[in-house]
């Protein structure tokens, strides 16, 4: 590493300083540099280009038609900010945003609490077999389309479902129900869905992160007379900081962007108890559900 | 790193469980799609008499062989001009260093956390006025521009690590931009290369807000789109729902197993990274 940078060092020095060289010399290399700039630029222009169209585009087309009201076929007019107004007004869309923030609670802080616990429970032997094991099984959650985790899981969770089969077996026969069919439990168990699913990802790169720590630390905390509580507090949670900021990030947004599970799962059902703005977006779109996609847009443009 | 016995089994035992938690609703899927079609079976019990002809049924009602081939279209069309302009910036942003560079890297950098929802109305009304709506263009080319974020980040984050010696000395011996990359860079590449392509081969197969809002028919959209119309069509009976699912999740759970290791990785270092 050290040699490496000294050579890269000793290489800028021999072209960017040419301290013996003539004028003419000197405006070729400029030249040259000015050529392969230009090249570069060429290089990156596809992924731009492409990057421009269905991206960049989109993205200022959404902020432009948040200001307008529009049906999509005829002329559209100017309304200002009264979209955005109606976001609050309309139970239906307000409560749509409301329902997304609690799903971030199941499919961030489940997920990241939970991964927390159960990589630091296993760091002391994250090399056995059992552990390698696992690493393969707690990644199936990942691989498979979100649409399949959405049946398979209403599948579970409903009244014959293999949840309700466990807790009878435990003895907890009485809270058995239809559970994504419950006023009260639709929207909890959409989010356990996404805590299914985002669980792996999170030990995985937890566990990642503190086998990177250095072990002395920890005898050294040992030695100290620390706790296992003491320890995690003091050592493991500080130098996680980077994965733990990964987690959150890809778990929030993967929460925001529900829309497989929910969709799959109850369809916002019953009621409007576990409408997200991403399904209100696929209705819009559909015309499925009265279509006013004008009044819909700031939904999405809220998102982050 | 010492750890004390008691700690160690609490840590095996939350294992399993959790190991548990994740496999059963797999395994409740298998044994329910054995059941009788049109029977509404409890989760996890084995039939009396294994239907396995349900999986056969589901193949066929799903038109399973046709929407394979779709879906290997998509990913044709999707993966490898991804890959290849993806490459090609990054090579350019995180090698050659343009003036103006950074910007654009930046400009790119803001699409990374963007949840398709947020731009998937512009999109409909982009691909109906260009006439590709309902054609698998419709998913193909959006795709493409999804993905250029992170994978022009990615690429980046490769090429910016390849020491520039290399470059000098290929120069030396007379090698144009051109060469350079495709003789010395992507040979180097390949570990990259092959992450980034596998999670965009998951990406694609796995999309679904793009298939069923920007194709109608279900035939010409990704396995994980035509799921979600299977559903609608076979929602009530449980047995061949479950078969169903089975099938349209079996070929990346294939894919999984046999590139396991390089999965895992590249997937923990895709969230990393971005």
């Amino acid at each position: 590493m050290g040699q490496r940078s000294t050579m890269t060092e000793g290489r800028r020095e021999a072209t960017s300083v040419p301290r013996f060289t003539t004028q003419s010399r000197r405006r070729s290399l400029r030249a040259r540099r000015l050529r392969r700039g230009a090249l570069a630029l060429i290089l990156v222009a596809p992924a731009g280009l492409a990057y421009l169209i269905f991206v960049i585009r989109p993205i200022a087309m959404t902020v432009q038609y948040s200001f307008y009201k529009w049906d999509g076929v005829t002329a559209s007019t100017w309304v200002g900010l009264s979209n955005y107004l109606a976001i609050f007004h309309t139970p239906e869309l307000s409560g749509s945003i409301v329902n997304a923030f609690e799903l971030i609670i199941f499919f961030s802080l489940f997920p990241v609490a939970l991964g927390l616990f159960t990589a630091n429970a296993i760091r002391g032997f994250a090399t056995s077999r059992l552990a390698v094991v696992a690493r393969t099984v707690l990644f199936l959650p990942q691989i498979i389309p979100l649409v399949a985790a959405g049946i398979m899981w209403s599948w579970q969770l409903s009244t014959n479902g293999l949840v309700n089969q466990v807790l009878q077996l435990v003895g907890l026969g009485g809270v058995t129900r239809a559970w994504l069919g419950d006023f009260d439990t639709a929207l909890p168990a959409v989010g356990v869905i996404g805590a299914w699913v985002l669980f792996g990802l999170c030990m995985l790169l937890l566990l990642a992160g503190m086998t990177k720590i250095d072990p002395a630390l920890y005898e050294a905390a040992r030695v100290d007379g620390a706790g296992p509580l003491r320890e995690f507090f003091s050592i493991t949670l500080p130098s996680l900081r980077q994965e733990i900021t990964v987690c959150l990030t890809v778990t929030v947004i993967a929460a925001l962007a529900s829309f497989d599970i929910v969709y799959i799962a109850t369809q916002g059902g019953p009621g409007n108890r576990t409408l997200v703005p991403g399904l209100e977006i696929y209705y819009a779109c559909r015309g499925t559900h009265a279509a006013r996609p004008g009044r819909r847009r700031p939904s999405s443009v809220d998102e982050p | 790193m010492i750890v004390s016995r008691r700690e160690s089994w609490l840590g095996r035992i939350m294992l399993i469980v959790l190991m548990l938690v994740t496999v059963l609703p797999f395994v409740s899927l298998f044994v329910t799609a054995l059941h009788q079609s049109g029977t509404y079976p409890s989760g996890l019990s084995w039939p009396q008499t294994p239907h396995w002809s349900n999986f056969v049924n589901a193949f066929k009602v799903a038109n399973m062989g046709h929407l394979l081939w779709s879906s290997a279209i998509i990913e044709v069309g999707v993966v490898p001009i991804s890959m290849l302009i993806s490459t090609l910036a990054g090579f350019a942003l995180g090698h050659l260093r343009p003036p103006g560079g950074r910007i654009i890297f930046i400009g790119f950098i803001l699409g990374l956390t963007l949840p398709f929802e947020g731009i998937i109305i512009p999109l409909y009304y982009q691909m109906r006025d260009i006439g590709l709506l309902n054609t698998r263009w419709a998913i193909i080319l959006p795709l493409i521009g999804l993905y250029m974020p992170f994978a022009v980040y990615w690429m980046r984050a490769h090429f910016i690590n390849m020491p520039q010696d290399i470059s000098e000395a290929a120069r030396i011996d007379g090698a144009n931009t051109w060469q350079l990359f495709w003789r010395i860079h992507v040979p180097l590449s390949m570990p990259a290369l092959s992450s980034l392509a596998i999670l965009l081969f998951l990406w694609t197969w796995n999309q679904f807000l793009l298939a069923i809002v920007l194709v109608s028919d279900p035939m010409q959209r990704t396995m994980a789109g035509a799921l979600g119309a299977f559903q609608g069509q076979w929602g009530t009976d449980i047995p061949m729902l479950c078969a169903g699912s089975l099938l349209i999740l079996t070929p990346t759970l294939i894919i999984f197993l046999i590139f396991q290791r390089r999965f895992v990785s590249a997937l923990l270092q895709g969230s990393l990274k971005g």
